[in-house]
């Protein structure tokens, strides 16, 4: 069924779907229990107090942890146990919650890196750069310019990583992963740390990446003003337990997320 | 000239045959120099010009033109003109009131503006310009979910155009025979220094002639390289980079965004180069912060050519001869400095730059003509489609600006106001006949507002603007610009506004340079968190405080001027910024409203207060307002007794 979200966005059918996730290190439970889908084209967001299980819940998805229990659907396929790249390949790209650029590098070598899933020659023919392999660069190079361009980052496009301020570094990264080219984007807090300018661009290039792309977007943030604007649905965890799960408007005034935010409960 | 095409579509059409594959524009995008030969850009314009047609433009509608240098707007004055319509260029980071007035005013019927921004202030204006129909933008992005009935993508509507020339081949050939070089091209629009913007009507003469004047004048040829990045409302602009590039066929480059344009620069590397005056001073103030970076043996490099280029680099210039040993020094200076140097500022091919707008500091000007840079200074204004007067090559002098131009005339009224006639005189304001009857009188002379006399070597000297230049209670003289220009003259000090017209002694304003000031404080261990904590920092106080003393001592030598050394000052609290008004959007100072906005920290620097209590208002770039209140310091400067008259 399709569906229009308020903006008149499209919001498709159900692109991953998480189901009865349960997770834990040792003895300790990190996730209890967890279902909840993703559909195709929208906004979703995974809120909570610290150490709810959010990064835990986006690290299951991109394959990064094995949960004991429960199953991974996406696009209408069981997941097996899959390694991180192989969940890249299938189309899952993300941006972490420490910067994790390779510093040493130009921006437009990292955005490259963003391509790797994509290249198809192999590392002789690379070594080479004749033929395919310099095809294959310039048609990447050229996608990769247009997501210079529509970051706004011509500027540095030649600077280290590493020289760039922080909120330039987290719109690289979001860079890198768009360069994925993914069905699903997952950002691990994407305006943590910056200033409110930063922030507003921030969330326009998010809305844009999901309006002029398509892009599916799954996202953990900490701002509640950030979440309830942007996002079409959000998720609430609190002690790897989902509280909640609806639109803004009904998570906002969800008694349970009210209690874990502010009743300090255990605070 | 054999070629006299009286136009720029038929101009076009000349160039597209004389240049046919001779690179016309460029812009660099997605990491690449596009370019775009004359024979293509003439099918780009007609193609939009067609369009256009299809869309209904008529002869003598007005197309405003809203964004920054980019290829598609320049082409959309060309296609106005095929039209025999008015091109309208507007300053793109105007807010959506301002723009409104000007295209309310121009009639604008039809927008080209450069992307979302733009057009969304467009959309926010629509309601109050009746006269809008059409809005065609040039770059898609974000524009998917507008309503596209007065809306249409720049490729749609040359896709039109390109319909339309099928089943009318003969139109657009037509139109453009019927224009002549005594219609009208373009309206400029003054800034607007005192009050409402003015739009300045020009002719196809006023332009072309002039440009062809000064491109005889300095010998410029078809290989020229310009970068075009001023504002494109701007007579300069208009000049450089359309009316020179048309006529003399050279090629113009536009920057990738605002950010990139240090590196375009040094990609492009022009053989001809405008700049106002802040810029060179920005490039050096650069080069000097980054040279005290520098290693111990570049940095005593550096220094030692340096002195080498100022003893000689200038009589070199100026085709000189100097001493054989002299020759050789600055020779291998160039080898080791000067050419790796002027590599990083993108000069190395440069043949000409200008500049003008406001004096230039003579270390500032110095520095680039002992590199070998051939800067020259002019003096010109939008009604004169910019040459007054301009340098000839080897008569250059930092505090004159030359002598008059090919085919204009200047003189100087008996109060002092500079006047000239010449091919560039405007032909009236729009819809303003007063203030051109009180501008242009019947003989053709312009007033041109400005107070100054000719040297004796017969350069023209500007002083101030003439109704700036006040009296001191005992009647002396007060040109305030001509004391904010000295202030201005230090790295550290970004503007300045003196005070001083029917009050006893001189008093200023001081901006200080985040850029200079902070990379200072970074040096010598000041932790300061903001702009105001800087200017507020005492020992900042005490650096601005010696520079006026050295602003006093020069002008107590001066015999005329003695009377203006400044007695109190004090550091403002904020930087002056176009969007609160305080400067027009070619940053001159308008000194009224900085009146009235601080008139409480202009009495206290009259009545011997020692600090005085300030709440502002300001704008943000988004156009919200905020307000910021400060304690500022007053200080005093010591004052020099005048020099007497050497014998």
């Amino acid at each position: 069924m399709t569906e229009l979200n308020q903006d008149g966005r499209k919001i498709g059918d159900t692109l991953l779907e998480v189901k009865n996730i349960t997770l834990s290190f040792g003895g300790v439970k990190a996730l209890t229990d967890i279902s909840f889908d993703i559909k195709e084209g929208e906004i979703r967001a995974l809120i909570g107090p610290n150490g709810a299980g959010k990064s835990s819940m986006l690290n299951v998805i991109s394959g990064f942890y094995h949960p004991q229990q429960g199953e991974v659907w996406f696009r209408g396929q069981k997941r097996g146990s899959m390694r991180p790249y192989e969940v890249a390949r299938q189309g899952v790209a993300r941006t972490f919650q420490n910067i994790a650029l390779f510093k040493g590098m130009s921006t437009l070598d990292n955005l490259m890196t963003g391509r790797i899933t994509q290249m198809n020659t192999n590392i002789f023919w690379q070594a080479l750069w004749k033929g395919p392999a310099e095809r294959e660069e310039i048609a990447h190079r050229e996608r990769v310019e247009h997501i210079i361009d529509f970051l706004g980052i011509q500027a540095i496009r030649k600077t280290p990583v590493g020289r760039l301020p922080y909120g330039l570094q987290k719109r690289v990264e979001l860079g890198r992963a768009l360069a994925a080219e993914s069905k699903l984007l997952l950002l691990d807090e994407p305006m943590a740390g910056m200033n409110l300018e930063e922030k507003e661009d921030m969330c326009r290039f998010i809305l844009d990446v999901n309006d002029e792309f398509g892009t599916t977007v799954a996202l953990i943030e900490h701002d509640m003003g950030v979440v309830m604007d942007l996002s079409d649905r959000v998720v609430v965890l609190d002690y790897g337990r989902k509280l909640a799960d609806g639109t803004p408007d009904e998570v906002r005034n969800d008694p349970a997320v009210i209690k874990a935010y502010l009743g300090g409960a255990h605070a | 000239m054999d070629h006299q095409s009286d136009t720029f579509p038929k101009l076009l059409s000349e160039n597209s045959q004389r240049f046919a594959n001779k690179v016309a524009m460029r812009q660099k995008d997605y990491g690449i120099w596009q370019s775009w030969t004359w024979a293509q850009m003439r099918d780009e314009v007609f193609a939009l010009a067609n369009g256009l047609a299809a869309l209904g433009f008529q002869r003598g509608d007005k197309l405003a033109i809203v964004g920054t240098n980019r290829p598609r707007l320049y082409w959309g004055i060309c296609a106005a003109q095929c039209l025999g319509g008015i091109p309208v260029p507007v300053y793109q980071d105007s807010v959506a009131d301002e723009m409104q007035y000007v295209l309310e005013h121009a009639e604008a019927k039809f927008v080209i503006a450069e992307d979302q921004e733009q057009v969304d202030k467009m959309l926010e204006i629509q309601d109050r310009c009746p006269n809008m129909h059409h809005i065609v933008y040039d770059d898609p992005r974000g524009m998917r979910s507008y309503q596209h009935d007065h809306l249409h993508d720049f490729v749609d509507v040359q896709a039109l155009g390109r319909e339309f020339a099928q089943k009318n081949p003969e139109y657009l050939t037509q139109v453009i025979a019927q224009g002549q070089g005594s219609d009208i091209s373009i309206f400029l629009y003054t800034s607007g220094t005192t009050g409402k913007p003015k739009g300045v009507v020009m002719t196809y003469d006023n332009i072309i002639l002039t440009a062809r004047n000064s491109v005889d004048f300095d010998h410029l040829t078809s290989s020229e390289e310009v970068l075009s990045y001023l504002p494109m409302a701007w007579v300069g602009d208009h000049i450089f980079s359309y009316g020179q590039a048309y006529v003399a066929g050279f090629c113009i480059n536009c920057p990738e965004s605002e950010a990139t344009i240090p590196t375009d620069l040094r990609e492009i590397g022009p053989t001809y180069y405008f700049a106002p005056p802040r810029v060179f001073e920005n490039i050096l103030t650069t080069v000097t912060i980054r040279m005290h970076d520098a290693g111990k043996l570049k940095q005593r490099m550096y220094n030692y050519f340096m002195g080498v280029a100022r003893k000689t680099g200038v009589q070199l210039l100026n085709g000189e001869s100097v001493g054989f040993q002299d020759k050789l020094l600055y020779s291998l200076g160039n080898l080791l400095v000067y050419a790796p140097l002027k590599n990083t500022m993108g000069f190395s091919r440069i043949r000409l730059a200008y500049t003008a707008g406001e004096a230039i500091g003579p270390e500032i000007f110095d520095f680039f003509r002992s590199l070998g840079i051939n800067v020259k200074q002019l003096y010109g204004q939008t009604e004169a489609a910019v040459f007054i007067t301009m340098q000839p090559d080897g008569q250059i002098f930092a505090d004159t600006v030359g002598i008059p131009a090919p085919g204009v005339d200047v003189k100087i009224a008996d109060n002092g106001e500079v006047l000239y006639r010449g091919p560039g005189v405007f032909h009236s304001y729009f819809k303003n006949e007063q203030s051109t009857r009180e501008t242009k009188n019947e003989e053709g002379w312009v007033y041109t507002g400005d107070a100054g006399y000719f040297a004796e070597n017969g350069h023209l000297k500007i002083i101030d603007r003439i109704k700036d230049v006040g009296r001191f209670n005992d009647g002396s003289m007060f040109a305030p610009k001509y004391i904010e220009n000295k202030l201005k003259f230090f790295p550290h000090i970004k503007e300045a506004v003196a005070f001083g017209h029917e009050k006893d002694y001189c008093t200023a304003f001081i901006n200080i340079d985040l850029e200079a000031v902070g990379n200072w404080a970074e040096r010598n261990n000041v932790a300061y968190a903001s702009y105001q904590e800087l200017a507020g920092n005492p020992q900042v106080y005490q650096m601005m405080l010696k520079s006026l003393e050295e602003v006093n001592r020069s002008l107590a030598a001066d015999k005329l001027l003695s009377n203006s050394q400044i007695h109190r000052f004090l550091i403002l609290h904020k930087e002056l910024d176009p969007d609160d008004g305080e400067l027009t959007r070619t940053r001159k100072v308008r000194r009224r409203i900085i009146a009235e906005k601080y008139g409480v920290l202009i009495d206290a620097l009259y009545n011997g207060a020692k600090e005085c209590f300030i709440r502002t208002e300001v704008t943000f770039e988004d156009g919200r307002k905020g307000a910021i209140e400060a304690n500022l310091n007053i200080a005093d400067v010591p004052t020099f007794a005048a020099v007497k008259e050497a014998a």
